[in-house]
């Protein structure tokens, strides 16, 4: 029992999550928050598979979780929901609830699909030209989607909050929100066996040295080939997610900036360090949310002591200069990150008692 | 036929800018083996500093239009390099001096253009600038294909900057040990050769090009805004890249060629197109040779 401690003690955290969003104890504003800080650990925790654990460089998730986004919207919409260019729904919408989760894992599929875009080319680079397609990928998508008239082009699709209403029609609890735990759980689940297994092990020999790795009998290109498409799929999980969330997606909103966000939680949080990915993720969400609120009062307390002329004001984007400035005095001081390389019980040796972390 | 000659004069245009910025990524490159992601936002704030100086200079004296740019053409190149410089000082040299991980300077550029773009953003709004006029327009037209004077005096300048920097890494003593660095950085300094200033001048003239193809950039298109630099920095990289990076005949050539297949596409396709057959290309190449069209495949020793 005491083994199983710490899982049942994130459940029932979980629980109490769901429970106190039903019955109205936390407002709409958290909930929405909260279920950002779910993706926001898919997100990095999928990318610690490739950028931690197997030391390339990929700084184009987001294109992945743009897959996963659309797919998943558009067949949402298509089986469960009325809608101006599908027509009527093929479903009957009371099986929103049982198709949801089959349509993500579908979608996690397909991003992991498009992910072999990445993982072919892998085989004979590395490094730098590795970065280039990845980045080159992320505008790919992108950009073929824009393109793509049926599904809104540059303006976007929407129509996933009817999904999620047919759903609240069947049983009125907050489904989002299940949805959101349940695929963290099962992606940090599925990533902490993966990394556990032969094939991580597989995977941090490339890390180390990829020659002597074919040399001891890795099969290489086989261990990329799955640590990419884990990755990318994961980010479709995500991204489906991401995108019901939202109720609305747009190709721009998965460009190089959500892909920086990515790596940023990655960085922040340690190469190659699950705990430290959930923490960062954490972490970098709440900031973000936070700075929202602080910027407005900093600005109003600076206009007060004069410093500030009074045309000036300081805007949201400031938020965008502090991040990439914490990461860059993260690379000169501490550049493993908050735990790199390390998992919990590393810091703290008496958790072992609750879980086995590694 | 005229067609043709006007989207070829169109298409060596814009591969002039592209040819100009990835000649900037190619040289820090090879000397540093850093991918200075900056560079595209460093041709953004070269813009800007051109924009500033030539509405300064404009509203100081009642200079005739060509003494301004006769001008700001010096003063740009300068304060560019010296924003390159400044970013070597603050955010790479301490990162080097430690020996740290490629990977972390790799970061820490991509995360200093995300500060030049959005600082720009948060101090001067997102009001977008007009660039004054500097140069009269003149038109020379054959038939139906039309020139303008300045899609020349871009295409000469990206020849000249190329011909000036193949002269410099190939024919002098700075350019040698730029070479030395690159096949070798610990044994460099033990020949007594001074390896950061050799990088200094590395970024100063990296960034003066790129200071240069702001300039032109503006001249040529004359609405600037801060996420200008992002695009086609990523796009003249990739460009270096399918040249073969370090290699400054492959980013001259790689910026053509992707300046051709830009406005090829446009010319056939609808121009919303253009990005997804530029990158899909570019993939190709990169998949048939693996270190661009120049590049020398490196040996890894175990």
């Amino acid at each position: 029992m005491q083994k199983y401690s710490f899982n049942i003690g994130i459940w029932a955290m979980a629980g109490i999550v769901i429970a106190m969003s039903q019955f109205g104890a936390l407002d709409l504003y958290i909930q929405s928050v909260i279920m950002f800080i779910g993706i926001n650990i898919i997100l990095s925790a999928s990318l610690n598979v490739v950028n931690g654990y197997m030391g390339e460089f990929s700084c184009g998730h987001a294109g992945f979780m743009c897959v996963g986004a659309y797919v998943s919207s558009v067949l949402s919409v298509l089986f469960f929901a009325q809608d101006k260019i599908f027509g009527a729904p093929l479903l009957p919408p009371e099986l929103a609830p049982l198709g949801f989760p089959i349509i993500v894992i579908f979608s996690g599929l397909v991003a992991a699909v498009t992910g072999l875009i990445v993982a072919i080319p892998s085989f004979k680079t590395r490094g730098d030209y590795l970065a280039i397609i990845t980045i080159a990928a992320n505008y790919m998508v992108i950009s073929a989607i824009e393109n793509m008239d049926m599904v809104g082009g540059p303006r976007g699709f929407m129509g996933m909050k009817r999904v999620v209403n047919a759903m609240t029609d069947v049983a009125d609890i907050p489904w989002m929100m299940i949805w959101v735990v349940l695929g963290t759980f099962m992606s940090i689940w599925m990533i902490r066996r993966f990394v556990s297994s032969t094939y991580g092990k597989g995977i941090m020999s490339i890390c180390q040295d990829e020659v002597a790795a074919e040399i001891m009998s890795v099969n290489t290109n086989k261990m990329k080939m799955a640590a990419f498409m884990l990755s990318s799929g994961l980010a479709g999980v995500a991204g489906a997610l991401f995108a019901h969330v939202l109720g609305y997606v747009n190709p721009q909103s998965f460009n190089i900036m959500k892909s920086t966000e990515c790596l940023v939680m990655v960085y922040l949080g340690g190469m190659g360090s699950l705990g430290g990915s959930i923490l960062s993720a954490i972490f970098f969400t709440v900031m973000l949310e936070l700075l929202r609120f602080i910027i407005p009062a900093i600005d109003t307390g600076l206009h007060l002591a004069n410093i500030l002329p009074a045309t000036y004001h300081l805007s949201q984007v400031w938020k965008w200069v502090l991040i990439p400035l914490t990461l860059i005095l993260l690379m000169q001081f501490r550049p493993e990150g908050i735990m790199g390389n390390k998992e919990l019980p590393d810091l703290f040796p008496r958790l072992k008692k609750f879980y086995k972390f590694k | 036929m005229d067609i043709l000659i006007q989207n070829l004069l169109n298409a060596l245009q814009w591969g002039s800018f592209y040819a100009l910025i990835a000649l900037g990524y190619t040289l820090v490159y090879g000397v540093l083996l850093l991918i200075n992601f900056a560079h595209g936002d460093i041709f953004m704030v070269g813009a800007y500093i051109a924009f500033f100086v030539a509405t300064f200079l404009l509203g100081l004296f009642d200079f005739a239009p060509w003494m301004v740019l006769a001008l700001t053409v010096p003063l740009t190149m300068i304060l560019t390099a010296g924003v390159g410089v400044t970013l070597e000082r603050i955010a790479y040299r301490p990162l080097r001096r430690k020996g740290a991980h490629r990977l972390y300077v790799v970061i820490t550029a991509l995360m200093c253009g995300l500060i030049l773009e959005n600082g720009n953003l948060a101090l001067l709004g997102a009001s977008r600038k007009k660039f004054p006029e500097l140069l009269d327009k003149v038109i020379y037209t054959w038939g139906n294909v039309s020139v303008t004077n300045l899609k020349i005096i871009v295409i000469f300048a990206a020849i000249a900057v190329f011909l000036l920097l193949e002269f410099i890494v190939t024919r002098t003593r700075i350019g040698m040990a730029m070479r030395g660095i690159s096949y070798d950085k610990f044994a460099i300094p033990l020949m007594g050769i001074p390896i950061d200033s050799v990088i200094v001048f590395t970024f100063v003239l990296g960034s003066g090009m790129a200071g240069l193809a702001g300039l032109l950039f503006a001249m040529s298109y004359p609405v600037l805004e801060p996420y200008m630099g992002a695009l086609i920095g990523w796009k003249a990289f990739i460009a270096a890249v399918v040249g073969g990076i370090g290699d400054i005949r492959g980013a001259f050539l790689g910026g053509f060629l992707l300046g051709f297949i830009e406005v090829g596409v446009v010319a056939v396709f609808p121009s919303t197109y253009r990005d997804l057959f530029a990158f899909s290309i570019l993939l190709m190449i990169l998949w048939i040779k693996p270190t661009g069209i120049f590049g020398v495949a490196k040996t890894t020793k175990i």
